[in-house]
């Protein structure tokens, strides 16, 4: 068994919202258990409005109000042991970031000031870390990184409006990747890039993960990309995971009739055979219908789905659905 | 197949800067193109490519620098822009930003039927409503009274459709309809359009960054790169057996969902964008693994290579493509 580097338990967190005098839960994250291995990348694909994101914030414990844990623990794997997350303090979560997880966000034009340039918030980084006072040893440090990622270092100089989309992407990797982290969460990291550019991002993250021998969780909605990138999937549906498996076993035998869809509706070259989309939309989170929530869409629905959400069946090694179809579940829990 | 649209040596050029020091930046070079009755037309490229500055320029929002815009074989001029809005509609790539958030939805579906005069008093002007609505899955009830706020995107993007199909349009434009729509929802718009090109022979100029949807919708294709058109012909012929470098570069470059088909090798990317533009000669030459002395002083012709158009040195001796000048006469 490969060592468990991430963990959540049972992990609920739930938009709790006060819209005119009436409260109105919004659940984000509905029982979700993710176990994520050392040295691999972990692909969590799903709709918009699924909670992919909700997820993250969880997993990298930036959860504040109106967000809130609600019931469930996250586990990080310590060289010390395994901690929970709950118990940690501000200060402690604030070193941990960058130094044991690592978050890149899709939006790379707010993440880098726009005043500075990129060598300054490259220095804030090391100062707030390492303590590194010394304004030469910390450009000198950024540098390195710089060209050991094959970027150009004169983009240390340049401030983040003079760079492209995809090199600003790449600067916030680089960022992330900064004091070697143990874990990297990125949230879209290749969304609204072009697919040239995407790929050199990929590329990139790739190339990181195998020098690092580190662990990456990447949320995207382009299957395409985790494809390319990803070892295992999960199928996140509504707040829950609904499939989990290799990613050729996702690509190659998918059992649940969500992740069906959601692979056959892709267009292929080649092939000009009609293509359906997944029939209905989402539901909203905040106004879930009972049992299996991808019912109300699901063609091969069953009264019990109506009724009861299923657990996780383990049919393969490293494959398990949470589907009535394939089994009633009983490794692991979804409901 | 009767010309719809043609377009004939387009060029756009922004001048960017002061007046001291002025950069300018042909973001449209000299392009030429047409678009049959009932076709799928797909203009594909990456951000910064020209597609939307074409497309802004048949629609009239932009003048061009040089070269004509035909209509039905009418020519478009600076001051009688009108027709287009008629026989050509537009559909946006974000639909929560086409429509107003304050306005129920269906007020533009009744200022366009006013404007237009296409149905007299209310009731008609409801069942006319209703007829283009069914034509997209949705209903009139299902509309009224309600805000943008109370629809998905990817519904809003049809009910956008819907409504640019109300003038009964010979032409739809649409600017990266399905980039802010889901993944799973995607198909659902994109079969839209076979449907109306099928069934009412409506043809479409579907600008696009996602290749797999064009080559499963599109008959023609044309791939722009920094403001030419460097490979044009049948889908068939450009996403399945490309000629050109950056076509083939941008071929592999997507990523399939299919576990058979996944990248092989390591890329280059750019720095920056503005070299490119200004780069005198083939502008991939910059980034082209096959470049030759040539590439980097003078431009490529047009080459047909077995039926297609394809821009590039690596194709000399195949026979050249006839230049388009005919409207230029045309005055």
């Amino acid at each position: 068994m490969e060592e468990i580097i991430l963990r959540t338990e049972d992990l609920q967190a739930h938009y709790i919202l006060d819209v005119y005098g009436k409260s109105k839960v919004v659940k984000a994250v509905n029982h979700v258990d993710l176990a994520i291995r050392k040295n691999e990348i972990y692909g969590i694909a799903g709709e918009s409005g699924c909670g992919k994101s909700t997820l993250l914030k969880t997993l990298v414990a930036a959860v504040d109000p109106p967000l809130r844990i609600v019931g469930g623990k996250v586990f990080y794997r310590m060289p010390t042991g395994e901690v929970d997350v709950a118990t940690l303090g501000a200060e402690e979560k604030r070193r941990l970031r960058l130094e044991y997880i690592a978050y890149v966000p899709q939006g790379s034009m707010s993440v880098l000031n726009p005043v500075t340039k990129i060598k300054e918030t490259y220095q804030d980084f090391i100062e707030s870390h390492l303590g590194a006072h010394m304004k030469q040893d910390a450009f000198d440090l950024a540098r390195n990184h710089i060209i050991e990622l094959g970027l150009p270092p004169k983009i240390l100089d340049a401030y983040p409006h003079q760079l492209s989309g995809g090199m600003r992407q790449r600067v916030t990797i680089a960022l992330a990747t900064l004091l070697g982290p143990t874990i990297i969460v990125g949230d879209e990291p290749t969304t609204a890039l072009d697919v040239v550019v995407q790929r050199g991002v990929v590329q990139l993250l790739k190339n990181v993960q195998s020098n690092l021998q580190n662990t990456i969780v990447l949320v995207t909605h382009d299957m395409g990309v985790h494809v390319n990138a990803a070892d295992r999937i999960g199928i996140m549906y509504a707040g829950k995971i609904v499939e989990e498996a290799t990613t050729e076993k996702i690509f190659g035998q998918p059992e649940h009739p969500y992740t069906q869809y959601l692979i056959n509706s892709l267009p292929k070259f080649g092939d000009k055979t009609p293509r359906e989309s997944v029939p209905g939309s989402p539901p909203s989170l905040a106004e879930l219908p009972p049992g299996c929530p991808f019912h109300p869409r699901c063609p091969l629905v069953k009264d019990i789905c109506k009724e009861t959400m299923p657990g996780f069946t383990q049919i393969d090694r490293d494959h398990k659905v949470a589907c009535w179809l394939v089994g009633e579940g009983d490794h692991g829990k979804a409901a | 197949m009767e010309k719809l649209l043609e377009v004939e040596q387009l060029t756009k050029v922004f001048t960017l800067g002061s007046a001291i020091s002025r950069d300018r930046i042909t973001a449209v070079d000299d392009i030429s193109f047409h678009i049959g009755a009932g076709e799928i037309f797909a203009l594909a490229g990456e951000s910064g490519c020209g597609k939307s500055t074409t497309a802004r320029i048949i629609m009239g929002f932009e003048q061009p620098t040089s070269g004509v815009i035909i209509h039905s074989g009418k020519r478009e001029t600076k001051n009688e822009k009108v027709w287009f809005s008629e026989g050509i509609q537009a559909v946006f790539q974000d639909p929560f930003s086409t429509f107003n958030p304050l306005r129920p939805v269906e007020r533009y579906f009744f200022d366009t039927v006013y404007n237009y005069k296409l149905a007299k008093g209310r009731q008609h002007a409801i069942d006319y409503i209703d007829e283009k609505l069914r034509l997209v899955g949705l209903t009139y009830d299902d509309l009224s009274g309600r805000y943008p706020s109370e629809f998905s995107g990817g519904q809003l993007q049809r009910i956008s459709i819907a409504r640019a199909l109300l003038t009964n349009p010979q032409l739809l434009i649409a600017d990266e309809p399905v980039s802010m729509v889901d993944a799973s929802l995607r198909m659902s718009i994109v079969n839209l359009f076979k449907k109306l090109r099928d069934e009412l022979g409506v043809s479409v100029l579907y600008i696009t960054h996602d290749l797999a949807t064009a080559y499963y919708v599109c008959d023609r294709i044309a791939i722009m790169f920094r403001g030419d058109i460097v490979e044009m012909g049948t889908v068939e012929q450009v996403l399945m057996t490309p000629q050109h470098p950056y076509t083939q570069l941008l071929r592999a470059s997507i990523p399939e969902a299919d576990t058979a088909h996944r990248w092989e090798g390591e890329i280059r990317l750019t720095d920056t964008e503005q070299d490119e533009y200004l780069r005198t000669g083939c502008r991939f030459a910059g980034r082209c693994p096959r470049v030759m002395d040539i590439c980097r002083g003078t431009p490529p012709p047009d080459y047909n290579v077995d039926g297609a158009h394809v821009s590039c040195h690596l194709y000399d001796g195949y026979p050249l493509m006839p230049a388009a000048h005919v409207a230029l006469n045309m005055q």
